[in-house]
C-alpha cells in the first residue's frame, strides 16, 4: 500500500524493533515454564477427553495428578509417554484409570526418552494430521466458493444456547455475515477447566466445548453450502485455558480466535506470568491450524479515553505481533485490535478515528485488521446510534479494516436480536457497495489534522514502547501503563498453576506445530 | 411507498390535551401514533403481514400499518409497524420514587464531607457475581469518569477502592468490612435473563442475615437499574443510564448525614 499518510517510517522502524526486544525477553522466560492449561492442552491433543462422574474433564484430572505427585514439571506427554511405553494402552485410557485411582504415574518405572518419544510421536503425528486435514477442508471451500474481497462481516450470537445460537447464525449467515463468534458465557475466563458436552445455559453468552464448536461447524458448513460461501467461525481463546481453548479449536476447524498476550492480565486479572506463557502455547496452535487471531486492544478504550490513549492501542499492536512472530504466527493470521470509541460530542473525533485506522492499515500492511464498532458512546437512543455505526462502517472500508464486528443499534439495551443484525449487515452492505473505491480515490492533505494525529500517536507510541522496552514487560504493567490498570507480577488468578519445566520436559506439539499454517 | 406520505386521515377526536387521558403524540395531539418493529416466527408473505396487523391490533394500535417486511431467514419476517395507540394514561395520578437531591459539583461534595463528616468517605465498588463488564463501574470510579463527571477517584474527601469484576457477593462483603466501608456501589451490565435482579437480591439477603445492612449506604447502577427498582430490592438508591459520579456522591453524602451514620 502507497504510504498516504505521510509516517515517520524511521519511527516505525524503532517501535518495532522495541517490541521485538520486548518479547525476546519475555520468550527466556516462556521458554522455561509451563502451565496447568498448558499441559491439559497437551492432553486433549493426545486425545484425552470427556469428564469422570462428578464433572471433572478428564485433562484436569490427570494434570491435577501431576501436579499433586510433582511431576507436573516433567510435562503431560513425558509421563503420560512414560505409562504408554510401560502399558502399551492409549492416553485416555491412562486417564480413566488415573481417575479409578488404578494408574499412579510417579509409579511407573521410567523408560527411556527414546522409547517414550517412540510411544508418543505416533499420536501427536495422528493428531496434527487430523489438524491438517481441518486446514485442507477449510481451504478446499474457499477454493470453491472464492474468499470473500473487502471486509468480513463479524456478528456475534449470545443467546446462552447452543441450538438457539445455531438459529442466529444461520439467519445470520443467510443475511450476509461472513463470521460468527459466538460470545462466551460471564465469567468462563476464569474457569480453570473447560466444560464438556452441548450447553443450554449461560449468561450473555454460551459456554465454549469442544462440543458446541462441532455443532456450530456443523451447522455454518451446511449454511454456507446453501449460500456458496464459506462462514467462518469465532470463538474466544482468552482466560485461564486459553491453550485449551486453542486446540479444541483446532480440532473442530475453527477459524478465527480472540488471543491477546495482554488482555487477561490487564481485564480479567489473571496472573501475568500465566497467561504470557499460556498465550505463547495457544498461539503456536492457532498457528498451525491457519486460525487468524484477534488481539483485545479495543478494550483499553473502554476503560481509558479514546482520544488521550489511542497511542496505547499501537503499542499494543506493536507488541501483540511481536509476541505472534515469536510464536510462529504470520502475519496475515494477526488480526490485530482497534475501535472506533471516541467521544462523539467532540469535534473532528471522526478524523481521528480514520487517521488512527489508516495508520493501522499501513504500519501492518499484511495484518487482517480486527475492527470494533462503538460500544462506550451508546446509550439507547437506537436511532443514532445506527448513524454512529454507519460512520464506523465508513472508516472500515476507507482504510480496509479486515475483520468488521458490526454495532448494533440496540448496544447498550441487549444481546443482539435478529433483527438488529439484519439492520447492521444492511447498514455496512450499503456502505461498502456505495463506498468501495472511496479510500483509492482520495489522498490525505499534507500536514492536515489526520496526518498530524497519526504522526502524534506514532510519536507517542514509539516513546512508549522505549520506555517499556527498559522497564520490561512485566515491570509495565505493574505500572499501569496499558489501560490505566495496575498488576502485581506474583498477583491475580492461576500463578499456582505455573511452573518450571524439567530436564526430562518436552512438548511434542510444540515441535511438530510451530513455524507455521498446515499444508 | 407510493401512498402514505400525506396523512390523510380524518381528525375527528378531540385534540386538546387532557393530562388526565394522554397518548402518544405523532403531528396531532392525541392522535395517538406509534412506531414499532418486531420480528415473528413466520415466512415473509401476505399472511405473515396480515399475522403482523393482527399482533400491532392486539397491542393496542387502531389502524396498524405494515410500512415494511423483510425476511431475516425462510421462517423468521422482520415488521417495522405504525398504528394509533387507543390506550390512555392519567399523568395527573403518576407518582415516581427519583433520587431528588440537587446534584451538587465536586468541589461541594469535597466540602460537604469536611463540613459534615471531617474525615474521608470510604467507597467500595464492584461488578458483582459472574458479570465481567467493569464498564459501569469504571465510569463512576476511574479518575477520568465518564461524560465529563470526574470519577470518584478523583474526589479529594473519598477514599474509593474499585474491586473490579465478576466478584462474588461473600468477596465482596468480606472486602467491604475489611476496608471498613461507607458506601457500597455495586454495578450489574451484562443483564440477560434478569441474572441481575437475582445477584442484586443476594446480596441483600447476605447482608441482612449478617446483620450488616443499616451499617452502609448502599447504591446500585446499570443500564436496567432504575431507581425504583432498586428501592424494591432494598437497596437506597439504584443509578441508571445518564447518571454519573457526582449524581451518586451528591446521594450518598445527604444519605450518610441523613442517617447519621458518621459522627464527626
Amino acid at each position: 500500500m502507497d504510504n498516504k499518510l505521510n509516517l515517520n517510517q524511521a519511527l516505525v522502524d524503532q517501535a518495532r524493533a522495541s517490541a521485538a526486544k520486548v518479547a525476546d525477553d519475555v520468550q527466556s522466560f516462556i521458554d522455561v515454564h509451563t502451565t496447568v492449561t498448558v499441559e491439559r492442552a497437551v492432553c486433549r491433543l493426545l486425545g484425552i477427553d470427556g469428564v469422570n462422574d462428578v464433572d471433572v474433564p478428564l485433562p484436569n484430572v490427570v494434570v491435577d495428578h501431576l501436579q499433586e505427585k510433582n511431576l507436573l514439571s516433567g510435562g503431560a506427554a513425558f509421563y503420560v509417554g512414560n505409562a504408554m511405553a510401560e502399558y502399551g494402552i492409549t492416553p485416555q485410557q491412562i486417564a480413566e484409570r488415573i481417575n479409578t485411582g488404578e494408574l499412579d504415574l510417579s509409579r511407573v518405572p521410567v523408560h527411556t526418552p527414546a522409547q517414550i518419544r517412540a510411544a508418543i510421536m505416533p499420536v501427536a503425528q495422528d493428531t496434527t494430521e487430523r489438524i491438517r486435514g481441518n486446514v485442507r477442508r477449510r481451504n478446499e471451500f474457499l477454493k470453491a466458493f472464492g474468499d470473500k474481497e473487502g471486509p468480513y462481516l463479524y456478528v456475534i450470537c449470545a443467546t446462552g444456547n447452543i441450538y438457539e445460537d445455531i438459529t442466529q447464525a444461520k439467519a445470520a449467515a443467510k443475511q450476509g455475515a461472513d463470521i460468527i463468534a459466538v460470545i462466551r458465557t460471564t465469567g468462563q475466563s476464569l474457569l480453570d477447566y473447560v466444560p464438556f458436552g452441548a450447553t443450554t445455559e449461560g449468561f450473555g453468552g454460551t459456554y465454549a466445548t469442544q462440543e458446541n464448536f462441532r455443532l456450530m461447524r456443523a451447522a455454518l458448513d451446511e449454511v454456507g453450502k446453501e449460500e456458496k460461501r464459506y462462514i467462518r467461525l469465532c470463538n474466544y481463546c482468552s482466560g485461564l485455558c486459553m491453550p485449551e481453548i486453542a486446540a479444541m479449536g483446532a480440532l473442530e476447524r475453527l477459524d478465527v480466535m480472540l488471543n491477546d498476550a495482554l488482555y487477561g492480565i490487564l481485564f480479567r486479572d489473571i496472573n501475568m506470568q500465566r497467561t504470557i506463557v499460556d498465550q505463547y502455547f495457544s498461539r503456536v496452535i492457532n498457528s498451525f491450524a491457519g486460525v487468524i487471531i484477534n488481539t483485545g486492544e479495543d478494550n483499553y478504550l473502554t476503560t481509558d479515553d479514546a482520544i488521550e490513549s489511542a497511542h496505547t492501542v499501537l503499542a499494543s499492536q506493536f507488541l501483540n505481533e511481536a509476541f505472534a512472530l515469536k510464536a510462529g504466527l504470520r502475519e496475515e493470521q494477526q488480526g490485530l485490535g482497534h475501535a472506533f470509541e471516541m467521544d462523539p460530542a467532540v469535534e473532528n473525533t471522526f478524523l481521528y478515528e480514520l487517521a488512527q485506522a489508516q495508520m493501522a492499515r499501513q504500519i501492518f500492511p499484511k495484518a487482517p485488521l480486527k475492527y470494533m464498532p462503538p460500544t462506550k458512546f451508546m446509550t439507547g437512543n437506537i436511532f443514532r446510534g445506527h448513524v454512529q455505526d454507519a460512520l464506523f462502517n465508513m472508516v472500515t472500508i476507507i482504510t480496509g479494516q479486515k475483520l468488521h464486528l458490526l454495532g448494533m443499534l440496540t448496544e447498550a439495551i441487549h444481546t443482539p436480536f435478529m433483527s438488529d443484525r439484519a439492520l447492521s449487515i444492511e447498514n455496512a452492505q450499503y456502505i461498502f457497495r456505495t463506498m468501495k473505491d472511496f479510500g483509492n480515490d482520495i489522498i490525505f492533505k499534507p500536514n492536515g489534522i489526520m496526518e498530524n494525529r497519526a504522526n502524534e500517536v506514532l510519536t507517542k507510541a514509539a516513546d512508549l514502547l522505549k520506555e517499556i522496552e527498559k522497564l520490561g514487560l512485566f515491570s509495565t504493567l505493574e505500572k499501569g501503563i496499558f489501560a490505566d490498570v495496575k498488576r502485581p507480577r506474583d498477583g491475580g488468578k492461576g500463578l499456582a498453576g505455573v511452573v518450571m519445566k524439567g530436564s526430562e520436559y518436552f512438548n511434542p506439539f510444540i515441535e511438530l506445530m510451530k513455524g507455521g499454517v498446515a499444508e | 411507498m407510493s401512498s402514505g406520505l400525506y396523512n390523510t386521515h380524518k381528525t375527528d377526536f378531540d385534540t386538546t390535551l387532557d393530562l388526565t387521558k394522554i397518548k402518544p403524540y405523532g403531528d396531532t395531539m392525541n392522535d395517538g401514533k406509534v412506531q414499532t418493529s418486531f420480528t415473528l416466527p413466520i415466512k415473509d408473505d401476505e399472511r405473515a403481514v396480515e399475522a403482523a396487523r393482527q399482533i400491532a391490533r392486539k397491542m393496542g394500535l387502531e389502524e396498524p400499518n405494515v410500512a415494511y417486511h423483510a425476511a431475516l431467514d425462510k421462517n423468521f419476517t422482520f415488521f417495522v409497524v405504525y398504528g394509533s395507540c387507543v390506550h390512555t394514561v392519567n399523568y395527573n395520578d403518576i407518582k415516581v420514587i427519583t433520587v431528588e437531591e440537587e446534584t451538587m459539583s465536586m468541589d461541594q461534595i469535597n466540602d460537604y464531607i469536611r463540613e459534615h463528616f471531617g474525615r474521608k468517605i470510604v467507597v467500595v465498588g464492584a461488578s458483582t457475581g459472574t458479570d465481567a463488564h467493569t464498564v459501569g463501574i469504571d465510569a463512576i470510579l476511574n479518575r477520568k469518569g465518564f461524560a465529563g463527571h470526574y470519577g470518584l477517584e478523583r474526589y479529594e474527601m473519598v477514599e474509593s477502592h474499585n474491586l473490579g469484576s465478576s466478584l462474588p457477593n461473600e468477596e465482596f462483603v468480606k472486602k467491604a468490612l475489611e476496608l471498613k466501608a461507607d458506601v457500597l456501589l455495586v454495578s450489574q451490565t451484562v443483564t440477560q435473563k434478569d441474572v441481575h435482579i437475582k445477584n442484586l437480591t443476594e446480596l441483600i439477603e447476605l447482608l441482612e442475615a449478617e446483620g450488616l445492612r443499616d451499617k452502609f449506604v448502599l447504591c446500585c447502577g446499570g443500564p436496567r437499574i432504575t431507581h425504583e427498582l432498586a428501592k424494591e430490592l432494598g437497596y437506597d438508591a439504584g443509578f441508571g443510564p445518564g447518571k454519573y459520579a457526582d449524581d451518586v456522591a451528591t446521594f450518598f453524602v445527604t444519605e450518610l448525614d441523613k442517617r447519621g451514620l458518621i459522627k464527626k
